[in-house]
């Protein structure tokens, strides 16, 4: 699959945004920060809704954007799907116009999708007469994402499509995001400022903070880096990707991944399913011996890494080593000092909460 | 009714759809151009479109006959295209009208073309829709109230004209007299009943065109409603 290189600066006086990305041509990349960090800017500028001069983006070898050598492909000869925070539907249309007009404006060649199997996937074939403005937020979003999947897009921008919906819609949406990301090998770039839905969704991760570039990787690598500013810290910790292993006699649930097993209640899911759970720096308490008397089920044995201060003063976060993947726990500076917390130590992380990501 | 009521009828509608058609041809562009531009000129233009509410119509049709006339610049232009001079025809009277009744084409356009905002604009070109493609399938149907009203206000406006008619167009029957202006001849020469009919048409004519307006915008905004809920 062929990488996506994208260079922008833009300089509006009170925001500048630099950044020089390369992200991979399958899978979510999500790009997260907060509010004024610029991925919004990003993605407006990768649709070429906003022309960041002396910019450049590439898809592999299409190339939609170079000032150097005067090329900027207009938006509408793009072949990108792009989600709106706020669906923008076409009101004047029924949502099978809606699902229509970009279908009608690609070439019958370049077609890849049926309209009904789209509905289906989105489960939006119910709705096709309707008008938009006698739809749910959670179903004009779905409907906003089956009409940009409808132009065969070569790349799906997302710009936040849940931050407009409420919990129980974004529960009924995620599932078909979810689709997306397993049925279809476009890739998506996600925009987000919810570190759940993007522990959830994405597989990339690019943290952005003030227009400028912090972090760029595999999601799991990346979400265990100690290093990232303290704005991040607040929300760190690691997703583990495991695999539903079986159902305990006792109401629970064992998951299993390459460096150990994690017991949760039990689940509805069926033995086999992968399941991605988060846990939170907060959520992991330290113990230098094997705690035998405790009521916590999920204790690993790792090593100390890193440790770095937080902006919570006489609080640190610690990197820990488990195999070949990264735990952080949160403690005190009092406990850091009391049990010698150094890399190289080798203690018990005690996992208090692990959540879920479904 | 006598012949030449119903000729000046006649003459009063013929010029009005004209004007009409040649306002949304020319009124939709620039009513777009007022709308979405950031030039600094745009409120400079907004009002030089905006003069003939608050100018006397004889003030506009005094210049627009001078400029018309055969010293005037239109005049030296019409009369090397080989056209003649259009004071006293009923070209003329189309020349003047479109001035005089440009804003209330404009303004209820570029109302329309604003309220729409750029989300739809971006929807369409993020779905392959190019900007004249966009405009057709997306600005027209979603701004079809301004061009309703603004049709039909721009039609009821050049009907009931009078000023600007008599500087340019004069009174020559079945060519420049229109509806008002054979009123204003009725009262002169006492034909008061005459003059009761062709007024009373005006006044329904007038009635009506307001009645369908407030109607139809009673309904938009219900739908409105409607939509928020």
């Amino acid at each position: 699959m062929n990488p996506i290189r994208a260079i922008f600066h833009v300089d509006r006086g009170d925001f500048c945004l630099d950044v020089d990305l390369t992200l991979p041509g399958r899978g979510v990349s999500a790009l997260f920060g907060h509010s004024g960090s610029g991925k919004t800017t990003i993605l407006r500028a990768m649709a070429g809704l906003e022309h960041a001069p002396g910019g450049y983006l590439a898809l592999g070898d299409t190339v939609w954007q170079d000032d150097a050598q005067g090329i900027f492909v207009p938006t509408f000869q793009r072949a990108l799907g792009y989600v709106f925070q706020e669906a923008n539907l076409f009101e004047h249309l029924s949502v099978e116009g809606n699902l229509e007009f970009g279908l009608r404006r690609i070439a019958a060649a370049e077609r890849r999708f049926h309209l009904p199997d789209i509905c289906e996937m989105l489960g939006i074939g119910g709705l096709r007469r309707r008008r938009p403005a006698s739809l749910s937020g959670g179903e004009r979003q779905r409907v906003a994402i089956a009409r940009a999947l409808l132009t065969a897009p070569r790349l799906l921008l997302m710009d936040e499509p849940l931050a407009a919906l409420d919990l129980r819609r974004k529960q009924e949406i995620l599932p078909y995001l979810e689709r997306l990301h397993d049925e279809l090998s476009i890739p998506i770039i996600y925009v987000s400022h919810s570190p759940d839905e993007v522990s959830r969704l994405a597989d990339h991760l690019v943290l952005l903070d003030n227009g400028r570039l912090i972090a760029s990787g595999p999601l799991q690598e990346t979400l265990a880096r100690a290093d990232l500013p303290s704005s991040f810290a607040d929300d760190a910790g690691v997703v583990i990707e495991t695999m539903l292993a079986g159902h305990e006699a006792d109401e629970l649930t064992r998951l299993e991944f390459a460096e150990g097993r994690i017991l949760v209640a039990r689940r509805p899911e069926p033995v086999g399913q992968r399941l991605r759970c988060r846990i939170h720096a907060r959520d992991v308490s330290l113990t230098l011996e094997k705690p035998v008397h405790s009521s916590i089920l999920n204790i690993f044995q790792c090593t100390v890494s890193t440790v770095v201060a937080t902006d919570t003063p006489g609080q640190v976060l610690i990197q820990l080593a488990l195999g070949n993947r990264h735990l952080l726990a949160r403690v005190t500076e009092r406990s850091r000092r009391t049990l010698a917390l150094q890399p190289g130590r080798p203690v018990w992380a005690q996992v208090k909460a692990v959540a879920l990501l479904v | 009714m006598a012949p030449d009521d119903l000729a000046a009828i006649w003459l009063t509608l013929k010029l009005a759809t004209v004007v009409t058609l040649l306002l949304l041809l020319l009124g939709t562009p620039l009513a777009w151009w007022l709308a979405r531009t950031r030039s600094r000129l745009k409120p400079a233009i907004g009002a030089v479109v905006a003069l003939p509410l608050v100018l006397p119509p004889t003030v506009l049709g005094f210049y627009l006959l001078l400029a018309m006339g055969p010293q005037g610049w239109v005049g030296r232009m019409t009369q090397s295209l080989g056209l003649g001079l259009l004071p006293f025809t009923f070209g003329g009277l189309v020349v003047a009208s479109v001035f005089y009744s440009l804003p209330f084409m404009v303004q209820p356009l570029q109302n329309a073309f604003e309220a729409i905002g750029e989300h739809p604009l971006e929807a369409a070109a993020s779905l392959r829709a190019s900007p004249w493609d966009t405009f057709w399938s997306v600005v027209v149907p979603l701004a079809r109230p301004g061009f309703l009203s603004g049709a039909v206000l721009a039609f009821a406006h050049t009907v009931g004209e009078f000023g600007v008619i008599l500087m340019i167009g004069g009174n020559i029957p079945e060519k420049t007299r229109v509806v008002s202006v054979q009123i204003y001849d009725r009262v002169e020469a006492m034909e008061y009943g005459e003059a009761h009919v062709l007024a009373a048409c005006m006044m329904f004519f007038s009635f009506l065109v307001l009645l369908t307006l407030y109607t139809l915008n009673r309904r938009q905004s219900g739908k409105g409603r409607a939509a928020r809920n």
